[in-house]
């Protein structure tokens, strides 16, 4: 694959790794141009100690958890347990509005009783008749929850990120695998580590500042 | 920004569309990599609108205008200005709805069940087939919402405590038709705009101009692709896919338990629930041929869209074309079977009755028509697959009218028999619905990513890792 810089930036391919001065140095940032070479690197960093890093990629590397030593979400579990208060609201909505055996407390104000129906002779604790609702309600709790804790849980919205401020980093959403190390690492040394990432096949490193 | 890394290196067009179990047809043509699939796809909503573009979407919010006028029109003087009468209650509102929500249930069936099946074709479709699934919902939430009668009460359908001291009644299908059509277009809505997050990022990464960055890169949330968002993505995306498969067949279920529970011979038979899931994923391929042909020529698409993929579609139509067909067949083996006088008549009544013009449409329309897609000659041409899918589009909106109309027209007692004749209103109504349809559609094949550009990378083989990877670097969990 030919290599080709954006052409909108005017970096070096391999800027100076010293500091400026008072910025404070975020992270290590790591331009790969193929999935082999970023995976391997990933798992030389891991065996040589770092452990506060990430892979950017375009789309989600098979193999790449393993290597970052990602742990499984705890997703399925929030979406299951969401899952179950749908169902007991669908339970307690039908059941509390429509059957003749729920207890109506002191607490709940009159309005909240409502009426009972008696339409074509149906009988009040037809359960089958709640199945729909209570059904579509647990789908609804457990979707709504599949995706919100899934934003949250990857604390998004995020409209800043230190990484956005490099000119290199808008091809990660296109054609560019970055593995960035950060500066609270304990291993990480503004010089060693871009040094090991080129070593390890990276066609650019670049410091970025907080 | 944009650059093209390496040319497309082949150029002799490829035959995807063998199956020979050797060797696995590749889904991505044209020699594109990663850059390459990015610019295809993206270089349209970073382009000037085709001047083709501002004609289709003019003529569409035209006719989307004249939905919107028409349903003031309505409201004003009420609900007479329809065809609608007694016995005939339903008339075309309900004809509409069940037509649109039909057509939405392929695009969940392509996000959702293809995804479960682990078919990596449908990546290159999915996102468009989800927007024609929203879409088509829209249309279908209008017309039951405008048919109650009185529409400024339709909050009335939704639980909540109110003074009145009433509640819905939640033994009714009507409102179980309430929570399954609001589950599926909000849950619909979530799972394509989940998807289209990292897309988004893409063409924020891409946008030149300020607006464009501003609202891409707002809607695209931040999204840096790390890897640990991408794992709890990937699970949140197949828990979603998970769910949104019981939900597509509750749905078009819930659908026609409207009809099955009421007593009306024709409609009260326990083998409308399949049936009527059959009839909307029939329906809904048709639609997504009758937008992905033209389109994928329209946007030079057709190494991400190939042939192979409208080859699946195709036969997907025809397999579940063959089940409505069956369905069709055995509803008149169950008439006959059951001995029941008023169920014989109704059935004999619909071919030979007063709707014998729609019945007719609906049996050479959807069982007949499209049977040309047996040939393989005929599933390559662009012709023979829309005459397909244009049959099956108005086979499809016929078996409704037949279902609704010639049931309801001839119930037991002959005094209440009536006859329907649908009025101007009704028919630029239907009419009017394509627009709102095609105006939402235009709008999103112009301003977002129309195929899944971070999932089609997946399944092109530069995705995985080569060479001296041992075989613990890629373990088969977490992907697609």
């Amino acid at each position: 694959m030919t290599v080709t810089d954006p052409p909108s930036t005017n970096l070096p391919a391999h800027p100076s790794p010293t500091t400026p001065g008072d910025e404070k140095v975020f992270a290590v940032l790591g331009e790969f141009d193929n999935v082999t070479d970023v995976l391997h690197a990933t798992q030389a960093a891991h065996d040589a100690g770092y452990r506060q890093m990430d892979v950017h990629s375009p789309f989600p590397i098979h193999g790449i958890d393993d290597a970052l030593g990602v742990k499984p979400t705890i997703l399925p579990w929030l979406v299951l347990g969401m899952g179950l208060t749908g169902m007991t609201t669908g339970v307690l909505l039908t059941t509390f509005t429509m059957t003749d055996f729920m207890p109506q407390p002191d607490f709940v104000p009159a309005n909240f009783h409502g009426y009972k129906f008696l339409i074509s002779g149906k009988p009040f604790n037809s359960f089958a008749a709640y199945i729909p609702v209570i059904f579509e309600l647990t789908i609804m709790f457990s979707a709504y929850t599949a995706v919100f804790a899934m934003f949250l849980l990857n604390k998004l919205p995020l409209l800043y990120h230190p990484f956005f401020k490099s000119h290199r980093f808008r091809r990660v959403t296109q054609d560019r695998f970055f593995l960035a190390i950060e500066s609270r690492d304990g291993n990480f040394d503004a010089n060693e580590t871009p040094a090991f990432l080129t070593a390890r096949g990276a066609i650019s490193t670049e410091l970025i500042h907080d | 920004m944009a650059t093209i890394t390496t040319q497309p290196h082949l150029s002799a067009p490829v035959d995807n569309t063998n199956d020979d179990p050797r060797q696995r047809a590749p889904l991505v043509l044209g020699g594109r990599d990663f850059m390459g699939v990015t610019d295809a796809i993206t270089e349209r909503t970073e382009a000037r609108p085709h001047i083709a573009w501002w004609i289709c979407f003019l003529t569409a919010v035209s006719f989307a205008l004249m939905f919107f006028s028409l349903i003031g029109y309505l409201f004003a003087t009420g609900v007479g200005v329809w065809g609608n009468n007694q016995p005939i209650a339903w008339g075309f509102p309900i004809i509409n709805f069940v037509f649109w929500v039909g057509i939405g249930h392929a695009g969940t069936l392509i996000s959702a069940v293809l995804f479960l099946f682990r078919q990596n074709w449908r990546c290159s479709i999915n996102r468009f087939a989800e927007a024609m699934t929203i879409f088509a919902v829209i249309c279908a939430g209008i017309f039951p919402g405008i048919h109650v009668g009185r529409p400024w009460l339709a909050y009335w359908l939704f639980p909540f405590p109110n003074q009145m001291a009433m509640w819905p009644q939640f033994r009714s299908p009507l409102l179980w038709d309430v929570f399954a059509v609001s589950t599926y277009a909000s849950v619909s809505t979530l799972f394509w705009y989940t998807g289209m997050v990292p897309d988004l990022a893409t063409l924020r990464d891409r946008c030149k101009n300020r607006v464009g960055q501003f609202l891409y890169g707002v809607f695209s949330l931040g999204w840096n692709g790390s890897s640990r968002h991408w794992h709890r993505f990937e699970r949140a995306y197949i828990l979603l896919a998970a769910l949104c498969t019981p939900l597509v067949l509750s749905v078009h279920s819930v659908v026609s338990f409207d009809f099955a529970v009421a007593q009306l011979p024709g409609w009260h038979t326990t083998v409308f629930p399949p049936y009527f899931v059959a009839g909307a994923i029939y329906g809904g391929f048709a639609m997504v041929l009758t937008l992905a042909v033209p389109c994928r020529a329209m946007f030079g698409i057709k190494d991400i869209i190939t042939d192979r993929h409208i080859d699946n579609c195709c036969k997907v139509m025809l397999g579940v074309g063959m089940i409505c067909t069956y369905a069709y067949g055995l509803e008149f083996f169950t008439a006959w079977y059951s001995g029941h006088h008023f169920e014989q008549f109704t059935f004999l009544n619909r071919p030979f009755g007063s709707a014998w013009l729609s019945y007719g449409s609906l049996f050479f329309l959807n069982c007949i028509g499209p049977q040309i897609l047996w040939f393989r000659w005929a599933r390559r041409n662009v012709w023979t697959i829309m005459f397909a899918a244009m049959c099956v589009n108005a086979g499809m909106w016929f078996e409704r009218y037949v279902i609704v109309v010639s049931s309801l027209s001839r119930d037991f007692l002959p005094s209440s028999w009536a006859d329907f004749k649908p009025t101007w209103v009704d028919i630029w109504m239907f009419i009017g619905s394509f627009g709102l349809f095609f105006t939402n559609f235009l709008l999103f094949l112009k301003f977002l990513p129309i195929v899944a550009i971070a999932e089609v990378k997946t399944v092109m083989p530069e995705a995985h890792a080569h060479g001296h990877a041992t075989p613990d670097d890629v373990p088969a969990s977490g992907g697609h």
